[in-house]
């Protein structure tokens, strides 16, 4: 970390400009300051605010709470639910669970990636959907499952999973298009 | 009369709250005076979403799979005339289904009968009166006892006894103790954790309580895996309300005794589910195990001594303090007492949760109460155990569950994951299934973990894809071993397990892989074909169009052809031919 090249700067500076998040950031801090044993909770709130964890951020973090910023970035990178970079506006975790491999997950995230064209764990270059995976959705009787956004679909088909996703991204497409006229 | 909702993360995925609503607009428009309440998860999975109707007499009605519509003619009938709709009834409570009939429900004695967001209703079933008995009559040295007696073994996988921890943990020096909940469920395919904790929350957070007396311990700390968002919901309620009622805090039942609980999330790591890699992640750190002893009885949490046991574990205490530790080990057998919980799941008929007497026949878990398998197909493998656990074959279905005969099977009981498969799974590609996730999911710490996994998985991959080579299972079973030796913590001494099992009970389906580069299961992409028979073809033209790379060509009412460099096997015309022509080959 502590990267000084350009981009990373301009970055740091947009954040501090958005007063809304940088206020939450610091009362988050605030709140934490001197709490040992706090690091992996810290993070799980700041992602609340950012989505991910961007690299000025953590630097930041790690000034405040008076930790190694190598610390931090090895927190980060350890746990699966930490995110280095941004995330889409649809975050579908597909189940990887043993129930849902048996009963045929991996077709699904085949579909996925092609009605998506992207790869596990990549972003739409629109910024709309994020694939991502979990070990298990705890619905297994339902399997195969994915959740998006905290909502679980269950007993999926490669063609029931594309079918939701297209008809999220109309729908999107549909209000983008009321904004427009309005 | 009342109405019970079942809305546990399964319930509700399957549409629980669409019912929800229709029923309280149901009571709303015929004015009702009906009490509607939520509930946690029964157990019965297959059949969500339920709803029980409760008649005055204490009658319990469960339907299943209730949709809006079926909501209205529940009103019309039951509700107003009294007259239950035979079609949708799964069970009453005098005559229970198969699924429940055998079950005996000690950990689960309150999921899917309880509001588990209203501490009355748990209060009202004798919920807290184990932890007044304990600290208003007991020494904890008598706890201790009574646990003893109730020969309660840890529920999180290794079944060590819970009194002998509870024992050194009091033991320890120091003024200083704590007691931890190990919510983190990271078998993946298990969810009995889940369903105690977002269906009867409080008899955790009693458990640890109770806990905490014997221990002589005033803080404890729930570590719960974050993909759980309702069960973390639901305990802190639970948390807010037993604060509010005087059941945690200061001097409970003016004892003398103080303790209470918070919540910490997990972020999403396997091996955090072991105990010393959970109290690293607690303190803030990458969640790395270290080497044992001390234990964590001696030097846990902040270097104190502490107690860490499993949702499951904590759940049946205030049940043996009620009861006495006698009535628990008056169950199960010899060496393994009381009950336990499976997640039923896979490719049986009737997915769920059932609690069961240790010792009864995995035959009867999955083929009286979950009905068989799926589709009538044929019976292969339960693998028991997750990640280190193990597939056991047909022959060894009468196999009791319990500790001792389960891990002579080479699987282990773990924490009560029990995923069905039939003659469509393939076993070595179960095998790779789990070293992928294993392999992933190793910290990296020991060099044996991190790389043995991954030389199996390569070596796993290689013979899924037809490229195995002559003396493959023999350099397996070497690195396995290796492995199992040279781990520290549990994830790398049992990640070889899957593999070991499946090579030990289905051999020759490694063989059919490596020497004649076919897959017995017809599942090995790489091993089979897909071809249209022209003599069955009919030229419908279902397949074509469904093919998603449009790789399926012909003439209408003409035979179609597969062009087989553009296949890529995803088995979609197979599934779509209709079953009347059946012209699509899989070799
Ligand atoms: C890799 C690994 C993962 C584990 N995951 C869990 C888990 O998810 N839940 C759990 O209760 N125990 C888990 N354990 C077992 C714990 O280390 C510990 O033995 C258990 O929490 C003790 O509670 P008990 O005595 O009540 O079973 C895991 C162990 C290992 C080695
Ligand atoms: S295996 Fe997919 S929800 Fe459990």
């Amino acid at each position: 970390m502590g990267c000084t090249c350009d981009d990373q700067q301009n970055l740091a500076q947009s954040l501090q400009n958005d007063t809304n998040t940088w206020t939450k950031l610091q009362d988050l801090l605030e709140r934490f300051r001197g709490q040992r044993g706090s690091l992996v909770t810290v993070l799980q709130q700041v992602q609340d605010i950012y989505g991910y964890l961007p690299r000025p951020v953590m630097q930041h973090v790690a000034e405040v709470l008076r930790i190694k910023p190598a610390k931090v970035y090895g927190v980060a990178t350890f746990y699966k639910q930490f995110r280095l970079t941004p995330m889409g506006k649809y975050v579908i975790l597909l189940c990887q669970g043993t129930a849902c491999h048996v009963n045929g997950s991996e077709r699904l995230a085949e579909a996925l990636c092609e009605e998506l064209q992207i790869s596990e764990g990549e972003t739409t270059t629109d910024g709309l959907f994020t694939l991502s995976s979990a070990a298990c959705l705890g619905c297994c009787s339902l399997a195969p499952v994915m959740m998006i956004n905290g909502l679980a679909y269950g007993q999926l088909t490669p063609q029931k999973a594309r079918q939701i996703v297209k008809e999220l991204a109309e729908q999107e497409k549909g209000s983008l298009q009321e904004g427009g006229l309005q | 009369m009342r109405i019970r909702i079942g809305l546990g993360s399964c319930g509700i995925a399957a549409g629980g709250m669409k019912v929800w609503e229709a029923v309280k607009d149901e009571v709303e428009k015929r004015a009702l005076k009906i009490d509607v309440q939520q509930t946690g998860c029964i157990g019965m999975c297959y059949q969500e979403p339920l709803l029980d109707v409760i008649e005055d007499g204490g009658e319990v009605y469960t339907y299943g799979h209730v949709t809006p519509e079926r909501v209205m003619r529940i009103f019309d009938d039951h509700i107003s005339k009294g007259q239950p709709v035979t079609e949708y009834l799964v069970g009453t409570s005098s005559r229970p289904n198969d699924f429940l009939s055998g079950q005996v429900r000690v950990a689960l004695r309150n999921c899917g009968v309880i509001d588990p967001e209203n501490i009355r209703d748990y209060r009202a079933g004798g919920g807290y009166s184990a932890l007044r008995k304990a600290v208003t009559s007991m020494s904890p040295e008598q706890v201790i006892a009574e646990v003893k007696a109730s020969g309660l073994r840890g529920r999180g996988g290794a079944g060590f006894p819970t009194w002998f921890k509870w024992q050194a943990t009091r033991q320890a020096g120091g003024d200083t103790r704590y007691i931890i909940c190990n919510a983190d469920e990271g078998d993946p395919g298990a969810f009995m954790d889940r369903s105690v904790l977002e269906g009867d929350p409080h008899s955790v957070l009693e458990g640890m309580a109770i806990a905490g007396y014997a221990i002589g311990a005033e803080e404890g700390v729930i570590y719960v895996r974050a993909e759980y968002p309702l069960a973390i919901r639901r305990l802190e309620i639970a948390i807010g309300q037993a604060r509010e009622e005087g059941m945690l805090g200061s001097n409970i039942f003016g004892s003398g005794f103080s303790f209470d609980i918070r919540i910490k999330q997990g972020a999403g790591a396997f091996v955090c589910g072991e105990e010393t890699a959970l109290i690293a992640s607690l303190e803030g750190e990458r969640g790395m195990p270290r080497l044992k002893p001390p234990y964590p009885a001696e030097s846990g949490y902040w270097g104190k001594p502490t107690n860490i046991n499993n949702v499951e574990t904590y759940a049946n205490i205030p049940w043996i303090i009620s009861h006495g530790g006698k009535t628990f080990a008056a169950m199960g057998t010899e060496k393994s007492k009381g009950t336990k919980v499976f997640a039923l799941a896979g490719k049986v008929k009737r997915g769920g949760l059932v609690e069961v007497p240790m010792g009864i026949p995995l035959r009867k878990v999955i083929f009286e109460m979950g009905g068989g398998i799926k589709n009538d197909r044929k019976f292969k493998a339960v693998q028991l155990g997750g990640p280190s656990g193990g597939c056991i074959p047909e022959h060894l279905l009468d196999t009791p569950v319990d500790y001792e005969s389960i891990m002579a099977t080479g699987a282990i009981m773990g924490s009560g994951g029990m995923v069905v498969m039939d003659d469509t799974t393939c076993m070595v590609d179960i095998a790779r299934f789990f070293l992928d996730f294993t392999q992933k999911e190793s910290c990296g710490k020991c060099v044996q973990c991190r790389i043995g996994t991954k030389r199996m998985l390569e070596i796993l991959e290689r013979i899924v894809n037809g490229k195995g080579r002559e003396g493959d299972i023999e350099l397996l079973e070497e690195i396995a071993n290796l492995v199992k030796e040279g781990s520290l913590c549990g994830l790398g001494q049992s990640a070889p397990n899957p593999v070991l099992t499946t090579i030990r009970y289905f051999r020759e389906e490694y063989e059919a892989h490596i020497r004649d580069h076919r897959c017995p299961a017809q599942q090995c992409r790489a091993l089979i074909t897909y071809r249209i028979d022209p003599e069955r073809c009919r030229g419908c033209g279902s397949c074509a169009r469904k093919c998603p790379v449009r790789c399926i060509s012909g003439k209408k009412k003409e035979p179609h052809v597969i062009n087989q460099s553009q296949c890529i096997k995803c088995g979609t015309c197979l599934e779509t031919c209709p079953s009347r022509y059946k012209a699509v080959i899989v070799e």
